[in-house]
């Protein structure tokens, strides 16, 4: 099992990473030299093992269903790098 | 003796008696950071003014007589925890300038304790690594050579409290990140079950495995530190609800008698001769005390590597799509917003976060779930099931944290595989959410060995015996780095 460097583009824009071309082919190559490992979990014989998905045995944590106070406005805008009247300015998603 | 190679119970004891003063030691080890950080790059930033007013509160507690155990201790943050008003970047770009509006709870807890923050240590840029190289601002140096990586991925942490720069810090452990840079600095490293330390507040990078805990110079001071930081949380879902992890009992154990395992799979390929050699002698040790070591298999321990290379990246690239430059940090010019949010994130970004990423998205997409991701998840469920069923017939599990001593600053970063085969001694406690510890047990070529112990889930309070118990026989003359 290999990955081609189409594929590599193509989890790169899954992942929202716009990489140069150099960073792709070098990514390539790391990444086979992984999955060229991956190979040996490929060959286990689970015998009808459940996946665990977590190391913890909770199930079911509820919390009372009550408004609690949170940050000031000014406080959750502070890291933005842009806002605008108080809210997050996000990068334009419609043209107009 | 200086102040600021006391440990943090001697500390608290001189507080107590009035020896010294809060703000005197708190100033003792800024000054300390101030002459000597430049040599080992620990820290990557730090508050003089902040730390010395918690001190000033911390010294009225003492005298009012309202003093709790860490009270007027200071303590270093690995800079993945969030510190309220003290830059917090996880060592990446993609956070530069970030101020978190709020503590961590553990930070929150030591804050109410008393104990004074220092200043936050380096790491491997989100923690992603075991020498501390992939920091998008500055190298780690190990205080035994400083031409040596402190490991990783809480390095600075460890290299701080090696280097006298801390009395004690907190790291995070994914796969071996508190107890790989404790082997490999001679201090104590200590990764508590899975749910004991609230998880809230540090920046998550695979949510399943990752644990805050303690780097010390002494097993005593692991147990204080953890007692002061764990218990239930109800602003971590995964909390668990047990108490916070006591160290009341911490020297009543014995080492007569025990039952500790030694899985033949953790003398893997590449182990250092001088290494095992080491970890062969201390074991040798604690059998004249009366321990018994068996030497078992445990089958899926090789498989351990490929398992968290699937797990941790899927959830990583999860976890970091938060970091889109639109609530926090840098934002990158482009046109529309999937462009702004990917060069946002290219730029943002180190290669080593990326290629996790990547290798992350590429596991849990289509085609490849069931192959990767599902697989890898039944591996981990086979794991800690053979740990489990070991631990019904012994009371611990022992074997080398780390395969190697320290390596030299460059010699594997060039070679990405060896260098993520470095934890295959700790990730399945991290798999299977046991407690584990590595304690400084002897030294190959001239830098030291960590022995680790692991123990069934809430299990943490005995182990901490067991290891306080091996600690006192295997430090008879304790050997310190020549600073």
């Amino acid at each position: 099992m290999a990955i081609s460097l189409d594929e590599v583009r193509h989890v790169a824009k899954l992942a929202r990473l716009d990489l140069d071309e150099p960073e792709i082919m070098s990514l390539q190559t790391e990444l086979n030299a992984l999955i060229g490992h991956f190979s040996d979990i490929q060959a286990v014989d689970f015998g009808g093992v459940d996946p665990k998905l977590h190391a913890s045995n909770l199930t079911n944590v509820w919390a009372e269903d009550v408004p609690r106070s949170s940050f000031k406005r000014e406080l959750a805008l502070k890291n933005a790098p842009m806002s605008k009247a108080g809210l997050f300015l996000v990068p334009m998603i419609i043209e107009d | 003796m200086s102040i600021t190679s006391l440990t943090a119970v001697e500390i608290a004891a001189k507080l107590r008696s009035k020896e010294v003063s809060a703000v005197e030691v708190t100033t003792a080890f800024l000054d300390r950071i101030d002459s000597e950080d430049a040599k080992y790059g620990a820290f990557l930033a730090y508050d003089r003014e902040k730390a010395i007013a918690e001190a000033e509160a911390a010294q009225g507690r003492i005298d009012s007589g309202d003093s709790l155990p860490m009270t007027g201790v200071p303590v270093a943050v690995k800079d993945n925890i969030s510190t309220e008003g003290i830059e917090t970047t996880c060592a990446s770009k993609i956070l530069k300038g970030y101020i978190p509006p709020y503590d961590a709870t553990v930070v929150e807890k030591l804050k109410a304790q008393g104990a004074i923050i220092l200043g936050k240590t380096n790491l491997d840029e989100f923690a992603m690594g075991s020498s501390t190289e992939t920091s998008a601002y500055k190298l780690a140096h190990n205080p035994w050579d400083l031409t040596r990586t402190p490991g990783g991925s809480s390095g600075g942490s460890a290299a701080a409290v090696a280097a006298d720069l801390a009395p004690v810090s907190l790291g995070s452990d994914t796969g071996g990140s508190i107890r790989l840079p404790a082997s490999f600095t001679g201090t104590v490293g200590y990764k508590p079950t899975y749910g004991r330390c609230s998880r809230f507040g540090l920046v998550a990078f695979a949510s399943s495995l990752d644990q805050i805990g303690p780097i010390t110079k002494t097993v005593e001071d692991a147990a204080l530190l953890a007692e002061a930081t764990t218990g239930h949380d109800e602003r971590d879902a995964t909390s668990n609800p047990a108490p916070a992890v006591s160290s009341r009992e911490l020297k009543s154990g014995t080492l007569k008698g025990l039952k500790l395992a030694f899985p033949r799979e953790m003398y893997g390929e590449g182990t250092d001769p001088e290494v095992q050699k080491a970890i062969q002698a201390s074991l040798d040790a604690l059998r004249r005390e009366g321990a018994t070591v068996d030497e078992i298999s445990i089958p899926s321990i090789p498989l351990g590597v490929t398992t968290y290379y699937i797990i941790a990246p899927a959830e990583a690239s999860s976890n970091l799509a938060r970091f889109d430059g639109v609530r926090y940090g840098p934002r990158s010019q482009g046109q529309g917003h999937i462009d702004v949010v990917a060069k946002t994130r290219a730029e943002g970004f180190g290669h080593e976060v990326k290629a996790r990423i990547m290798i992350g998205t590429y596991a849990l997409s289509a085609g490849y779930y069931d192959a990767f991701y599902l697989r890898a998840q039944q591996v981990r469920a086979m794991m800690t099931q053979q740990f489990l069923d070991a631990f019904k017939d012994y009371d611990f599990i022992v074997s080398p944290t780390a395969p190697v001593v320290a390596f030299k600053l460059g010699d594997l970063s060039q070679d990405p595989m060896a260098m993520k085969t470095l934890d295959y001694c700790t990730i399945p406690a991290n798999m299977g959410g046991l407690p584990g510890i590595s304690i400084p047990c002897g030294f190959a070529h001239g830098l030291p060995v960590g022995l680790q112990l692991m123990g069934a889930p809430m299990e943490d309070e005995r182990m901490l015996q067991a290891a306080y118990c091996a600690e006192q026989l295997f430090a008879v003359s304790p050997k310190r780095p020549n600073l």
